[in-house]
């Protein structure tokens, strides 16, 4: 029979410590909808996003149903709509608000794909959705936007960068009486990954199959609850082998749900995430790991190297549990979703200049910051720029999720309400990057993109 | 097919006779009970057959929900116990 003690530490897991199925999030390629008729090509993209995924939402709750663990959301990703805008022309905000209701009518709570992939140069499909991001994600309540504007292989494309900067400071200006939500949706990556199935980033490579399962775990209540049994003298090797066997039973509960949701759907399974993805529910947050860890609180020296340890040791937990790990695979620092990363910017602890130090060895990059409203953009530019070279030259993904909040200034709070959280305006260096951003052009791919 | 049905609360009698009875109800059979008390603290663990029962998991967890109700349960299917943790 089953050990009665792993029976109780699942049951706690789940009921004390938030672990959960953070998404289940169904790819779809849309790439047989290309139509050179826009309200055709529309149509095709409703007709197969209901088609594939109108039992999405039934499954995950039978599933839920079955195992006793939380399924939070049910999501969908699709191929980038700037492929399809490319095909067709006419406004790309059609395409959004079609996406909007196929959302909507099959109950998913998001659908990213909203995105162009210009980190070497665009097409003209590229910059017409481009401009017209904000204006898809303030008419939409379900849409999600990334653009990818650098990688290791290519370099960095400054003059998408520039556009970036100004389209996040249009979406959140477009939503002000919002809460700026538009920006909050939006995602400026650098070797952003075809297979992510976490929100506002995820959308459906045109390397990917035609329709395929990904699911997102999560857990870093359980983690920090893990850790905080340990005795208090305990060496970081231990810790580290206390992180990769939690984060190895973690991983477990999403591969079955996986294999599971792709079997009673029909669809093949692609990949597990293993994030540790915070909530600013109490218990669920990342940062109060690595105070688990020993800082005094998150932002101080030393949270570098303690995220950099439980990054890697959430990744090797993970790929024993798991053949098929993929997407981002670590531990997420969004700061308006985590209570303790709340607290740290609030005290002033945690600073933009710090959190930048810990995208470089975190699974994302600058996620859920909100800064001053008058933050001009060839600052918000600058910001991704600087991002999108640690992503480049350190070969792993990053990405800019920064919410300008209009009318706010410095330690003034927003508060977006549910999974998004809330948090305080931070401190922006003011001094001006603009003729940098105004040169464009690229940024030539590093030496180690010359593997061949 | 297995299930693991789990049973935690305030002792008082009568409740593995209430849970085993909702059990046969529905032609679930019981493989194996363990039961501990700790103070006043009751804590059941059983694992039922489900390959005749006559009802889903959640309608199962519901009928017991009703019959017991100041206990809290939790009916799980085995796999997420044997894929957590075994190898």
């Amino acid at each position: 029979m089953i050990n009665m003690n792993d029976i109780m530490e699942t049951i706690t897991m789940i009921q004390e410590e938030n672990l959960d199925i953070r998404t289940i999030t169904m790819g779809i390629s849309l790439l047989d909808c290309c139509d050179s008729d826009i309200d055709r090509s529309c149509q095709k993209v409703y007709d197969k996003i209901y088609r594939c995924a109108k039992d999405l939402v039934k499954t995950g709750e039978d599933i839920e149903k079955k195992y006793g663990i939380p399924i939070v959301n049910k999501r969908i990703s699709v191929t980038p709509i700037a492929m399809l805008t490319g095909a067709s022309g006419g406004d790309p905000v059609k395409y959004a608000k079609t996406l909007d209701r196929a959302a909507k009518d099959v109950g998913v709570n998001f659908i990213g794909g909203y995105s162009a992939l210009v980190q070497k140069g665009f097409s003209p499909g590229d910059q017409a959705l481009i401009q017209s991001i904000p204006r898809a994600l303030a008419e939409t309540d379900f849409v999600c936007s990334s653009v990818n504007v650098g990688s290791t292989k290519t370099g960095i494309n400054m003059d998408a960068v520039k556009l970036m900067g100004t389209a996040v400071r249009e979406a959140a200006e477009l939503t002000k009486d919002r809460q700026c939500i538009g920006a909050a949706k939006l995602v400026v990556f650098c070797n952003a990954p075809e297979d992510n199935p976490f929100m506002a980033g995820a959308f459906h490579g045109p390397g990917e199959p035609d329709c395929v399962i990904n699911v997102g775990v999560s857990g870093p209540g359980v983690v920090r609850s893990a850790l905080s049994k340990m005795p208090s003298d305990a060496d970081l090797t231990e810790i580290a082998d206390k992180i990769k066997k939690t984060a190895f039973k973690i991983t477990r509960v999403g591969q079955l749900v996986g294999t599971e949701a792709s079997q009673r759907l029909g669809v093949p399974f692609g990949i597990i995430d293993l994030s540790l993805a915070p909530t600013p529910a109490v218990g669920d947050s990342v940062a109060h790991i690595l105070e688990e860890i020993g800082l005094e609180q998150c932002g101080a020296h030393g949270t570098t190297a303690a995220l950099a340890m439980l990054n890697d040791a959430v990744k090797k937990g993970g790929v024993m549990a798991s053949s098929n790990v993929g997407g981002l695979s670590g531990a997420f620092i969004p700061v308006s979703e985590d209570a303790g990363m709340i607290n740290a910017a609030r005290n002033g602890v945690l600073s933009i200049e710090k959190l930048e130090a810990m995208t470089a060895v975190c699974s994302v990059g600058l996620d859920m910051i909100i800064i001053p409203g008058d933050t001009t953009a060839a600052v918000i530019s600058a910001i991704i720029a600087d991002e999108a070279a640690i992503g480049m030259v350190n070969s792993k993904t990053t990405a800019v999720r920064v919410i300008p909040a209009v009318g706010l200034e410095e330690g003034e709070e927003l508060d977006f309400g549910g999974l998004l959280g809330n948090g305080p305006v931070m401190k922006v260096n003011t001094k001006s990057p603009a003729k940098m951003i105004d040169r464009g052009g690229r940024i030539p791919a590093p030496l180690q993109s010359l593997k061949n | 097919m297995k299930a693991v049905i789990t049973v935690i609360g305030k002792d008082m009698v009568g409740i593995l006779a209430k849970v085993s009875g909702t059990c046969a109800d529905v032609n679930a059979n019981v493989v194996e009970v363990t039961q501990s008390i700790l103070e006043d603290y009751f804590a059941m663990i059983m694992l039922i057959d489900i390959q005749k029962m006559t009802c889903d998991l959640d309608e199962l967890k519901q009928a017991l929900a009703q019959n017991v109700p100041s206990m809290q349960i939790h009916v799980m299917h085995e796999d997420i116990f044997n894929s957590m943790h075994r190898i």
